[in-house]
């Protein structure tokens, strides 16, 4: 929990890692892609401020005793969801396993929920792992990366057949949550990989099923808004909107900050503080803190009330994942309720003014 | 980087380069500082029958998207090809996943499915319209947004046509992303389309606005990214 000014925040961060990026665990042969992909994340690390950065060795594996540290002791996190990003091509032991997440349990299983995942191009084996995932991990969520490389192929989508085999099963399990996270590749490379049109495709087709965004459909940000506005049930991730822009480009901040208001809503933004990349402390800090500016720029964007700020650091997510929140640090929001369309928007009548 | 001065020569291929657009930023290449080094071989100065221009770029990361990528480095070798008194191009990228399909296929003219195979499915004219289309949209904000500031209405809005507005490098800019996707771009086409071309009605200009000023956002917001990164990877760059 996180108390400021006598406003108490339950912090939930919908989107970590715990990584091994060390030397050691990139793949022989494939050691440029391990490096260019740390190095990448490397890059993003140092748009945090210049006191939160860690020298390179640090960043490519912490220990237990940081991610205790940098999420519990200092880092303000009642709960944190592990998402998970295999890459085995790689990394040998894979870049960041569900099973590696999973060492952190014995010590914090109650404050920490691990999130699975599947490649439909796993076939019958990638069932089989997920099931027995779903049991081992009581699984209510999981996190798909279309962009992974797997046997040849650079990616899928959402929309392929195996595809909405496995979601079918991610039902049957009891898993509502679907992390979708874009990446630079996908098959065929002429195509935008950015692109969300098979995000929108799936929300339609499993409307009982959650579907969060991941980095907010970065760099496809209005692509994303354009299909939210529409889909009940599609989420705003805002791992690395916070760690990204809020120090090292504040008036875009402000600016996806106050269009994901419009069109997303306070109550289907998800805080996710993408460690390691950064570490929470000073981003939960950073948006408790922070306003929408006074600028003539931003006028028509909503300011964020105290409200605003807990549901997205916690109360919506705590809603998404079933996490008990303590009575009084709750309020009310319609995260993960069944909603109709924003039809005011999509029918070309808004309030808002030019 | 800048091209060192010293001969016409060189700033012609420079400027050549400055009409090479990221399609994903819809800005150029020169100032987005994704070119490392451009140099023109001394040949140009003795007269040699071969002159060489040597073109290296440089992305934000080593795995930014590939499509593009190679749209950049193609784009710029066509640029640099065509500038009289150049008899031979080179152009690279470096530090990239995907450097060796795209130099080699770039270097042998073999277009994307060429340089990619069975993986490319298409060539990129579709990917390159569809980001075009994109900038036609942000760039009704652009031109639009000093207006709405001023004070001016949906009806007034809606009844806009591009000579009509005053002029401006947004406006040029507009025009010409319109003339690249084919549509209407002379003085009498409405500012405020649909993706269609059709007029925008004043009971729409309220939530078209709102798009069009999310897709610029989103544009720029990418741009921003890009820039900071690749600040961080080659720092002590220039920008």
């Amino acid at each position: 929990m996180y108390e400021k000014d006598g406003e108490k925040y339950f912090i939930v961060d919908s989107h970590i890692h715990y990584w091994d990026a060390s030397r050691e665990n990139w793949k022989p042969g494939a050691e440029e892609y391990a490096k260019g992909w740390i190095d990448c994340f490397y890059g993003y690390h140092q748009l945090g401020p210049p006191e939160t950065h860690w020298d390179y060795e640090k960043y490519l594996k912490v220990t237990p005793e940081d991610f205790e540290r940098d999420i519990f002791t200092e880092g303000h996190v009642d709960h944190a969801i592990f998402q998970s990003t295999y890459l085995k091509e790689w990394y040998t032991t894979g870049f960041n396993t569900a099973a590696k997440n999973a060492e952190m349990l014995e010590k914090f299983g109650d404050r920490l929920i691990v999130n699975g995942r599947f490649d439909p191009r796993d076939g019958e084996a990638g069932m089989a792992e997920l099931e027995a995932d779903a049991e081992r991990y009581n699984l209510k969520g999981v996190k798909l990366y279309t962009a992974e490389w797997n046997n040849g192929s650079r990616g899928w989508k959402l929309t392929d057949p195996e595809s909405y085999r496995f979601l079918e099963r991610c039902q049957e399990l009891g898993i509502k949550n679907v992390h979708v996270h874009k990446g630079p590749t996908i098959w065929p490379l002429n195509k935008d990989a950015f692109d969300v049109a098979d995000v929108d495709q799936t929300a339609t087709d499993f409307t009982d099923l959650n579907f969060i965004v991941e980095h907010v459909g970065l760099p496809r940000i209005e692509d994303f808004c354009f299909m939210a506005v529409q889909e009940p049930n599609v989420y705003a991730g805002l791992s690395v909107v916070i760690g990204g822009l809020m120090h090292a480009r504040p008036k875009f901040f402000a600016k996806v900050i106050g269009e994901l208001m419009f069109w997303v809503g306070e109550d289907k933004m998800l805080y996710g503080g993408d460690y390691n990349i950064w570490v929470p402390k000073w981003q939960v800090e950073g948006f408790v803190d922070w306003q929408m500016p006074d600028d003539e720029a931003f006028t028509d964007y909503a300011k964020l009330t105290t409200e605003t700020k807990k549901k997205i650091l916690g109360l919506n997510a705590a809603r998404l994942y079933d996490i008990p929140v303590p009575a009084e640090l709750q309020l009310a929001t319609t995260a993960g309720e069944d909603l109709q369309p924003g039809e005011e928007l999509v029918k070309d009548v808004a309030g808002a003014q030019a | 980087m800048r091209c060192p001065p010293g001969s016409e020569l060189r700033d012609a291929v420079w400027a050549a380069l400055g009409t090479v657009l990221d399609p994903e930023l819809d800005e150029p290449i020169t100032e987005l500082d994704f070119v490392e080094s451009c140099t023109v071989s001394e040949h140009a100065a003795t007269g040699a029958a071969e002159v060489v221009a040597t073109v290296v770029l440089r992305l934000p990361t080593f795995f930014c998207a590939p499509n593009f990528s190679f749209l950049m480095v193609a784009d710029a070798f066509d640029a640099v090809a065509a500038v009289p008194g150049v008899t031979r191009a080179e152009v690279t990228l470096a530090d990239h996943h995907a450097s060796a399909e795209i130099n080699g296929g770039v270097a042998a003219q073999a277009g994307f499915v060429g340089s990619f195979g069975e993986e490319a499915g298409a060539e990129l004219d579709e990917l390159r319209e569809q980001f075009l289309r994109k900038a036609a949209l942000a760039g009704q904000d652009r031109v639009a947004r000093p207006l709405v500031d001023a004070g001016a209405g949906p009806d007034e809005l809606a009844a806009l046509t591009l000579g009509s507005v005053p002029p401006s490098p947004e406006l040029n800019r507009l025009r010409e992303r319109r003339a690249a996707i084919g549509m209407a771009h002379g003085d009498d086409a409405p500012l405020l389309v649909q993706a269609d071309g059709s007029r925008v009605t004043a009971a729409q200009v309220p939530l078209h606005l709102r798009r069009a000023r999310l897709q610029r956002i989103g544009i720029e917001t990418n741009g921003e990214y890009c820039k900071s990164l690749l600040k961080t990877r080659y720092a002590g760059a220039g920008v």
